[in-house]
């Protein structure tokens, strides 16, 4: 039986946190620390796929640690936007997957559908709060813990779909021997 | 007993912080960020609110010498002030700062620069309180 080498119950949540505020990198740094992520902090959109491109490395394997399971971007940047950024995001095949979440001192619900309708997970008011995060978490937990169940049970149905007694030939490993 | 009295005082200055409109929940869910291994997370990040913000001001007060003033270029300037108060809870500096962006959005240059002495009071009348309120806080 293979294991799956996604357990989130077992790893933290690795978000890369996006804004161009010394200020609030540290407060969002610190609001995802304290709910038990593990934090990556760039001060720029450029800077964010930088760091996510290192995950197109052929050797990826290797680096399972760097793997980002949300990113969380300010939206009024200089240069890259955070709603620029989202878009190279959802629009790339390796990272497409990846939830964004875009943090915005402004509640301006054009802004808001724009957001969303580009692919955002949500969309957060700042200043950004530790129920804001607890939320996000449970929702991406959540998210997760059905990817794994839809995954083990696809792995379920394939195992029924062999011989009875499969579970009792020798695993795949041994026969090529 | 010492400990009670400092506590008491400790409370006395931020319950008047609330009262008076210079901070608010912001600062509380700062607080609330603050455990054993990080017991001085508020004061860092208002030390770095206050080094960050001087820079600004200095950016702010260059761009107020050049007329015509570039009213673009200032409302940038107290958006970013504007969030970085918001974010630690100063509720006084962010109300100037939304004064100074009406101004600019007027392209009121007098009612910018009035805008902005007030926002410089606010900024360093906060200064010192939180200060205060630091000093009596490690003293706990």
């Amino acid at each position: 039986m293979e294991t799956i080498n996604v357990c989130t119950n077992a790893r933290e949540l690795h978000v890369l946190a996006v804004d161009d505020s010394n200020i609030d990198r540290k407060v969002i740094e610190r609001l995802l620390k304290v709910s038990s992520f593990k934090v990556t902090v760039v001060d720029s959109g450029s800077r964010a796929l930088q760091y996510l491109g290192l995950e197109d490395d052929k050797n990826s394997a290797q680096f399972d640690d760097l793997k980002v399971n949300l990113i969380m971007t300010d939206y009024s940047m200089p240069g890259m936007t955070g709603f620029e950024l989202l878009k190279k995001i959802k629009n790339s095949s390796a990272l497409k997957e990846i939830p964004v979440v875009i943090m915005s001192s402004e509640n301006i619900l054009t802004r808001i559908d724009r957001c969303l309708e580009e692919g955002a997970e949500d969309y957060l008011l700042k200043p950004v709060k530790l129920s804001d995060v607890r939320r996000l978490k449970d929702s991406i937990l959540k998210t997760e813990g059905d990817e794994i169940r839809q995954i083990q049970s696809h792995k379920r149905k394939r195992n029924d779909n062999l011989s009875p007694a499969s579970h009792l030939k020798p695993t795949p490993k041994l026969a090529r021997l | 007993m010492e400990q009670s009295h400092i506590k008491k005082q400790i409370n006395f200055i931020k319950n008047s912080l609330f009262e008076q409109g210079y901070l608010d929940e912001q600062f509380i869910q700062l607080e609330d960020l603050q455990d054993d291994a990080n017991p001085n997370f508020v004061e860092e990040i208002v030390t770095s609110f206050y080094s960050d913000s001087t820079r600004l001001i200095r950016n702010v007060e260059n761009a107020l010498e050049n007329y015509p003033l570039d009213f673009c270029k200032l409302d940038d300037y107290m958006h970013q002030f504007k969030g970085s108060s918001s974010s630690i809870g100063a509720k006084k500096v962010k109300v100037e700062c939304t004064h100074f962006q009406e101004c600019c959005k007027a392209r009121n240059s007098q009612g910018c620069i009035r805008a902005f002495q007030q926002m410089k009071q606010e900024h360093a009348t906060l200064k010192r309180k939180l200060e205060a309120y630091f000093q009596i806080s490690r003293n706990e």
